[in-house]
C-alpha cells in the first residue's frame, strides 16, 4: 500500500507544474481522455460507486433483514445468494459499498486536510515549527495505526461509520504530510513565491494562492492514495470486530462470513463478493492514480 | 553517525512515551465511565455485588488517586513488566498470555515479511523495462497489493484448505497433539503455518515488486546509467548498479510498512485461528478484556520500534553515506 507512494520519487525541481494554468488544464484533459489506466481505473470506481448509490434504492428490505431461505447459492432471485440466516448477500453488498465508500472518502478527506496543514506549514515556515511538526509526523508515522485504532475503538465502542472514518483520518496522515512538506520546501524558494511575499501576502494567502495550486496534481494523487488506504484500514477494523455496530459494510460482511464459518460450509458466495469489492475499489484507485500521474507528469507518459 | 542514531532514538523514545500516554489516557478521558461499563457488562443485579465490583475496579485502575499519581503508577507498573491480570484467562498475568502468543506471530511475520521483500524486489527489478514481464508483474502486483489481507487468507483457506483439503485451516497445530519437540509435531506445526504464511507473503509481494520496478526505471534514467551505457558497459552491470541504488528507498519503505504488515498479520491470524497476537486481540475484544488489549498494544508498539531500529542499523551498514555523516537517510 504505502510502498507505492514512497517508491515513486520525484525530482522536486521538476518544472512540470509551472505551465500556464489554462493550456495546462486543457493539455491534462487531452491526455486524461487518452490514458487507458486512468479511464479503466476511474471506470471501475465509478461503476461501483453508482452501484452503491443506486443499488440500495431498488431494494425494499433493510440489508440485515432475514428475507429469504437460508444458505442458498446465487439464484435469479438472490443474485449473490443468502447467508446462513437468509439475509440477501446482494443487498448487503450494495449497502456495504455505500458504507465503504463513505468511510474511505471521509477518512481520506480528514487525513488529506491534516497532512496538507502540517506539510504546508512545516515546509513553508521552516525553522522551529518545522522541527516540531516533523517530530510529530515521525512519531505518528512510527506508531502502528491499527494498534492505536484498536484501543480507541474498543474503549469508545464506535457505533457510526463517521466516527470510525474520522479516527482513521486522524492516524493515517503522516506520510502525506511528509510528502507535501518536501514539495512545499522545493517551491518555497521560487521567484513567484518571493514576489508574493514581497507584495505583503500573509502565509495563508501564499500557501493557498501560490503554493497549493502549483502542486494541485500532487495533492490529488495523495488524496486518492489516502482514500484507498482508509478503505483497507476500515475493512481490517470491521473484520476484527471493531466496526460500526449498526448497518453493514464490506468488512463487516467478511467478518460475519468468517464468524459463521462460511468457508467451512462452502458458502463461497458469502465471502467472495465483499473481498472482491474492496480489492476492485482499491486496485482501481491505484491504477487510476498511476494513470493520473502519467497525465500530469510528461516524463512518465508512454508515447 | 552518532547524530543520526541520536535523532532516531529520540524519535523512538518520544514515540514510546506517546504510546504509553495514549494507552493511559484512553480509559480515563474517553466519554463514558469504564468502571460502570465493565460492571454493567458483568450483568450483576445485586446492589451489594455491584458496589463491590465498582470498588474492585476503581482500586484496580487506581482511580481514587490524583491523576499525576495514577500516571506515575502506570509507568512504574509498566517498567516492572506488569500489564495487569487478564480477565479472559483469569488469573493469568497479561504478560504471560502475550508471551505465549508472541512466538507464533513472530514465526509467521519474520519469514513472510523478509521473503516477500527479497522476492518482490527481485521480481520488480527483473520486470522493469522488460515489456512482457512488466505486463504480467504489474497488474498482478496491483491486484495483490489492493487485496485486504483477510480476504486472500479466506480465499486460500477455502480453496486449498476446504475444497482441495491440502492444508488445515484452523489453529497453530492439531488439537490432538501436545506441543513438544518431536519431528511429527514440528511437521504438523509447519503444515498449519503454510497457509497463513503464504497469504501474508503474497499480499506484501505485490507492493514491493511495484515499488522496485518504479525505482529501477527511475535509476535507469539517471545520469550515471546513461554514462555507463555510453561507455559501453553491459546492461547487466548497469542494472546491478541500479538495483543497489534502488534498494535503499525500499529499506526505508520496509520501515514505513511495518504498521501495515503487523495489521495484516493480525487479521490473517484471526482468519486461521492461528494462536498469535491477532487471535489474542480478538479474544480480548470479545471478552472485553481491556488489560489484555492494552498489553498487546504496548507489545506491538515495542516490537515495531525495535524493528525500526534494526532497519536503521541495516541502513547504516548498507549505505556508506550515512556512516560518513553525509546526506543519506532522512531522520
Amino acid at each position: 500500500m504505502t510502498a507505492l507512494q514512497e517508491a515513486a520519487p520525484r525530482d522536486p525541481r521538476d518544472p512540470r507544474d509551472a505551465a500556464a494554468p489554462v493550456s495546462g488544464r486543457r493539455e491534462a484533459l487531452h491526455f486524461a481522455l487518452r490514458n487507458g489506466k486512468l479511464l479503466a481505473g476511474a471506470g471501475v470506481v465509478l461503476v461501483l460507486l453508482l452501484l452503491g448509490l443506486i443499488g440500495p434504492l431498488t431494494i425494499d428490505a433493510p440489508p440485515n433483514e432475514y428475507v429469504g431461505p437460508p444458505m442458498q447459492g446465487p439464484s435469479p432471485e438472490y443474485w449473490f445468494g443468502t447467508t446462513t440466516f437468509g439475509q440477501d448477500v446482494f443487498a448487503q453488498f450494495v449497502y456495504g459499498l455505500r458504507t465503504t465508500f463513505a468511510a474511505g472518502l471521509l477518512g481520506g478527506v480528514v487525513a488529506s486536510l491534516i497532512g496538507m496543514v502540517v506539510g504546508f506549514l512545516a515546509g513553508f515556515r521552516g525553522g522551529l515549527l518545522d522541527e516540531i511538526l516533523n517530530m510529530l509526523t515521525n512519531i505518528v508515522l512510527v506508531i502502528p495505526t491499527l494498534a492505536v485504532l484498536l484501543i480507541i475503538n474498543a474503549y469508545l465502542g464506535i457505533r457510526s461509520v463517521a466516527a470510525q472514518a474520522i479516527f482513521i483520518g486522524l492516524t493515517s496522515w503522516p506520510w502525506a504530510a511528509r510528502a507535501i512538506r518536501a514539495q512545499t520546501f522545493s517551491l518555497r524558494g521560487r521567484d513567484f513565491v518571493d514576489l508574493a511575499r514581497l507584495s505583503g501576502s500573509n502565509t495563508w494567502k501564499i500557501i493557498t494562492r501560490e503554493i497549493a495550486p502549483n502542486m494541485s496534481s500532487y495533492l490529488l494523487l495523495t488524496f486518492i492514495l489516502l482514500f484507498g488506504n482508509s478503505i483497507l484500514i476500515a475493512s481490517s477494523l470491521d473484520f476484527i470486530g471493531l466496526g460500526p455496530t449498526e448497518g453493514v459494510s464490506l468488512g463487516l460482511m467478511l467478518q460475519n462470513a468468517s464468524q459463521w464459518s462460511a468457508m467451512q460450509l462452502g458458502m463461497w458466495w458469502w465471502f467472495i463478493p465483499p473481498g472482491a469489492g474492496i480489492t476492485a475499489i482499491v486496485g482501481a484507485l491505484y491504477v487510476a492514480n498511476v494513470g493520473l500521474d502519467e497525465v500530469f507528469n510528461p516524463k512518465l507518459r508512454e508515447t | 553517525m552518532r547524530r543520526y542514531f541520536g535523532r532516531k532514538l529520540l524519535v523512538y523514545g518520544l514515540t514510546f512515551v506517546v504510546a504509553v500516554t495514549v494507552n493511559w489516557m484512553i480509559p480515563r478521558f474517553m466519554p463514558g465511565d469504564p468502571v460502570a461499563g465493565m460492571v454493567a457488562r458483568a450483568n450483576v443485579s445485586q446492589p451489594a455485588a455491584v458496589e463491590a465490583m465498582k470498588q474492585y475496579y476503581t482500586g484496580l485502575f487506581g482511580f481514587d488517586q490524583p491523576l499525576w499519581r495514577q500516571y506515575l503508577n502506570f509507568w512504574g507498573a509498566l517498567l516492572h513488566g506488569d500489564f495487569g491480570i487478564s480477565i479472559w484467562v483469569f488469573p493469568t498475568p497479561v504478560s504471560d498470555v502475550i508471551m505465549g502468543a508472541v512466538p507464533y506471530t513472530l514465526g509467521l511475520m519474520i519469514p513472510s515479511v523478509l521473503l516477500s521483500w527479497v522476492v518482490g524486489n527481485r521480481l520488480g527489478a527483473y520486470a522493469a523495462r522488460r515489456k512482457l514481464m512488466d505486463n504480467t508483474v504489474l497488474p498482478i502486483g496491483y491486484v495483490l497489493t489492493a487485496m485486504p489481507y483477510m480476504w486472500l487468507a479466506v480465499l486460500l483457506a477455502w480453496g486449498l484448505g476446504v475444497v482441495a483439503g491440502l492444508f488445515p485451516i484452523a489453529g497453530g497445530y492439531s488439537f490432538s497433539m501436545q506441543p513438544n519437540w518431536s519431528a511429527e509435531f514440528l511437521l504438523d506445526l509447519l503444515h498449519h503455518w503454510a497457509l497463513p504464511f503464504a497469504s501474508l507473503f503474497l499480499v506484501a509481494l505485490g507492493g514491493w515488486a511495484i515499488g522496485m520496478r518504479n525505482m529501477i526505471i527511475y535509476e535507469l534514467e539517471s545520469d550515471y546509467s546513461t554514462y555507463l551505457a555510453a561507455l559501453g558497459a553491459p546492461h547487466r552491470l548497469i542494472r546491478r548498479y541500479a538495483f543497489r541504488n534502488a534498494v535503499l528507498p525500499q529499506i526505508t519503505g520496509l520501515a514505513l510498512q511495518l504498521g501495515v504488515l503487523v495489521a495484516g498479520a493480525l487479521v490473517t491470524e484471526i482468519v486461521f485461528s492461528y494462536p498469535g497476537l491477532g487471535s489474542l486481540i480478538l479474544k480480548a475484544i470479545q471478552n472485553q478484556d481491556f488489560f489484555l488489549l492494552q498489553g498487546t498494544f504496548m507489545f506491538i508498539v515495542l516490537g515495531v520500534l525495535a524493528a525500526n531500529f534494526i532497519i536503521d542499523i541495516v541502513y547504516v551498514v548498507v549505505d556508506p553515506r550515512t556512516r560518513a555523516g553525509m546526506a543519506g537517510a532522512q531522520a
